[in-house]
């Protein structure tokens, strides 16, 4: 229920626009990794590199090779839809769908893949909604508009409708930056119970959220604007955040920079 | 949820962010830091009166009269038919809701709108059928496929076409389009003619087919160009949702920008189904004017209450008219009662919309 993933050289594009630059890293199954860094710096786009949805925006293209368990995400004869469900993807902004009720956010992927007995998805709903820490709360209204749960619910819900479709890897796109303290701590709970299935990468803001949840740390870095990001060091979190390498890692965590 | 209490401790941003100025400049009358005689906006002496006239007011009362204006000549309209309505209707000879023929000048005079009434609906009905699948074929296209540097011009192009006359698509339809249609019609006629809808022997050509194939060009920009609006409205992040959980584009369309515009959808449909009722020239122009109740729909014949209207005010006398105010309060009632379920389609999910917003 994990895979590895591995980039080398990734270096993705917006038009003539290069956002990152070079990047390579290797993922292992079923831990969190924390991808950290100054605004614009390119984590986010790497992260959507990962899963293909970088290549939604129009002109966006990348370059290198990225692969999960040793399979060639960007070979042209592999089906973008397989490999979005593969990788799951949760976004910054609590998105549910806003015109399905809770139940049907939950089983959305499950519905576009063709699943359509009830008892299939009547399973599928509650094992997601409990594993995303969300049932408790919403047993009593499953039919109850999705968009009306608060904030972190709906992240949550959110997160529920990515792992119901099983994936294999779960990207994390700063999926707490519009939650309150005490949601992000419920996501951050969430994150260490779905990390004996998934695999997890997680774009964050927050570097104690870094230290806290993740295994290992990857921090990106741009010289200056217009220029492309690049990962400047990857390592143990706990490397990284008592004895980093790179001169510009150090200042970063300490608020020296960026 | 757990404890945490460090990080609520530390969490002292955006609390009550007093400095020393503020404690200093509230209440007590005396302005902090006068740098001229003008006291500061935010006051400092005794609190001024509100003044009683001013263009607030002014504004509230000049919306407010518009407001009610819409009901003042709502009213007089209704007023007005109804009043030149009733002396027609009640020299009526027949039941002017079953009726099918329209003898209103003859003495006495004889007159029912069942088959005016059937025409409008059925070319209204059949045009949408034509017309709605195709605009929102174009919608989808414009707002999701097409480049930008084809859909800005085709957009432009879609909008031009709401802006054609009326009497242009009426004489096109009669002159030209009637031509195609006839040679169409013979055809279904010959291979078909066993589904009633393409029977009879003729002639064909100026038929309810024809009259409804030109309301729904008509209609056509009208419910597409506002469709490409609220598909383009769909949020970029449920439409991101959709094909991160592995959707094509088909099924993300069918996921999320379908069903988020489907309440704007069905008020296009809505909108186009209104100028489809009232449609008046092009039908006067394309239908052949006969009053019959038919499901046939290549015969050369149909009606409509508003091209009833234009074909035969001229010539009508003072019975004549009432009867044709008559057929347009029908018309009105017609119209009001789609209006309505269209709304109470839309408010049904509503609790699904107005949580989105």
């Amino acid at each position: 229920m994990a895979k590895r993933i591995e980039a080398s050289g990734v270096s993705s594009y917006y038009g003539s626009f290069k956002a990152i630059d070079g990047i390579s890293m290797t993922v292992e199954p079923k831990t969190i990794t924390a991808l950290i860094g100054p605004s614009g710096c390119g984590k986010s786009t790497f992260l959507r590199s990962i899963n293909r949805m970088h290549e939604v925006l129009p002109n966006a293209r990348i370059e290198g090779r990225l692969t999960i368990d040793d399979q060639n995400i960007y070979d042209p004869d592999v089906d973008v839809t397989a490999v979005r469900r593969m990788i799951g993807m949760v976004f910054q902004r609590p998105n549910p769908f806003p015109t399905m009720s809770i139940y049907e956010n939950v089983v959305a992927g499950l519905k576009l893949n063709g699943v359509k007995k009830k008892s299939v998805l009547d399973d599928a709903a509650e094992k997601s909604l409990k594993s995303a820490n969300l049932w408790d709360e919403v047993k009593d209204r499953l039919n109850r508009p999705g968009a009306g749960l608060s904030g972190g619910q709906q992240q949550r819900l959110c997160i529920a409708r990515t792992i119901a479709v099983e994936p294999q890897v779960v990207l994390m796109d700063e999926p707490c930056s519009a939650l309150d303290p005490i949601s992000t701590l419920a996501i951050e709970d969430l994150m260490f119970k779905l990390k004996d299935r998934f695999t997890i990468i997680i774009v964050t803001h927050n570097m104690q959220q870094a230290a806290r949840v993740s295994d290992k740390t990857g921090f990106f870095s741009i010289d200056k604007t217009g220029e492309p990001g690049r990962l400047i060091e990857y390592d143990d979190t706990q490397k990284i955040f008592s004895n980093p390498t790179e001169k510009k890692t150090e200042d970063y965590i300490t608020g020296r920079f960026g | 949820m757990g404890d945490f209490p460090s990080r609520s401790a530390s969490t002292n941003a955006g609390g009550p962010g007093v400095t020393a100025r503020h404690i200093r400049s509230a209440g007590n009358g005396v302005s902090p830091i006068p740098p001229d005689d003008r006291p500061p906006l935010g006051g400092g002496s005794a609190l001024p009166r509100k003044s009683r006239f001013s263009l607030e007011t002014g504004f509230k009362g000049l919306s407010t009269a518009a407001g009610a204006m819409v009901l003042v000549i709502i009213v007089a309209i209704a007023i007005f038919l109804i009043s030149k309505a009733v002396p027609a209707l009640n020299a009526n000879d027949e039941s002017f809701l079953t009726a099918k023929e329209w003898f209103p000048n003859e003495t006495p005079p004889h007159f029912g709108i069942a088959a005016l009434a059937f025409g409008t609906l059925l070319t209204s009905v059949i045009a949408l059928l034509v017309a709605v699948p195709i605009a929102l074929g174009i919608a989808l296209f414009l707002s999701h496929y097409a480049p930008k540097r084809l859909a800005t011009p085709l957009g432009f192009v879609i909008d031009l076409l709401a802006a054609v006359p009326s009497v242009v698509f009426g004489l096109w339809g009669r002159d030209v389009f009637s031509q195609p249609v006839q040679h169409f019609s013979e055809w279904l006629n010959k291979y078909f003619s066993w589904i009633p809808l393409f029977g009879g022997d003729g002639p064909f050509g100026r038929s309810i087919l024809l009259g409804s194939l030109v309301l729904a060009i008509m209609v056509l920009p009208i419910v597409t160009s506002l469709s490409r609006e609220v598909f383009q409205q769909t949020p970029g992040m449920n439409e991101d949702a959709a094909l991160a959980l592995g959707a094509t584009k088909w099924e993300m369309i069918r996921t999320a920008v379908l069903p988020y515009g489907k309440p704007g959808v069905i008020a296009a449909v809505m909108l186009g189904l209104g100028r489809a009722l009232g449609e008046t020239i092009a039908l006067a122009l394309t239908l052949g004017t006969t009053f019959v109740i038919s499901f046939n729909l290549i015969q050369s014949g149909g009606n409509s209450i508003a091209a009833n209207i234009a074909n035969t005010f001229g010539e009508a006398n003072a019975t004549g008219r009432g009867a044709l105010i008559a057929s347009g309060l029908v018309l009105f009632a017609i119209t009001l009662v789609v209006n309505m379920a269209a709304r109470a389609i839309i408010y049904r999910r509503r609790e699904f919309r107005d949580s989105a917003a």
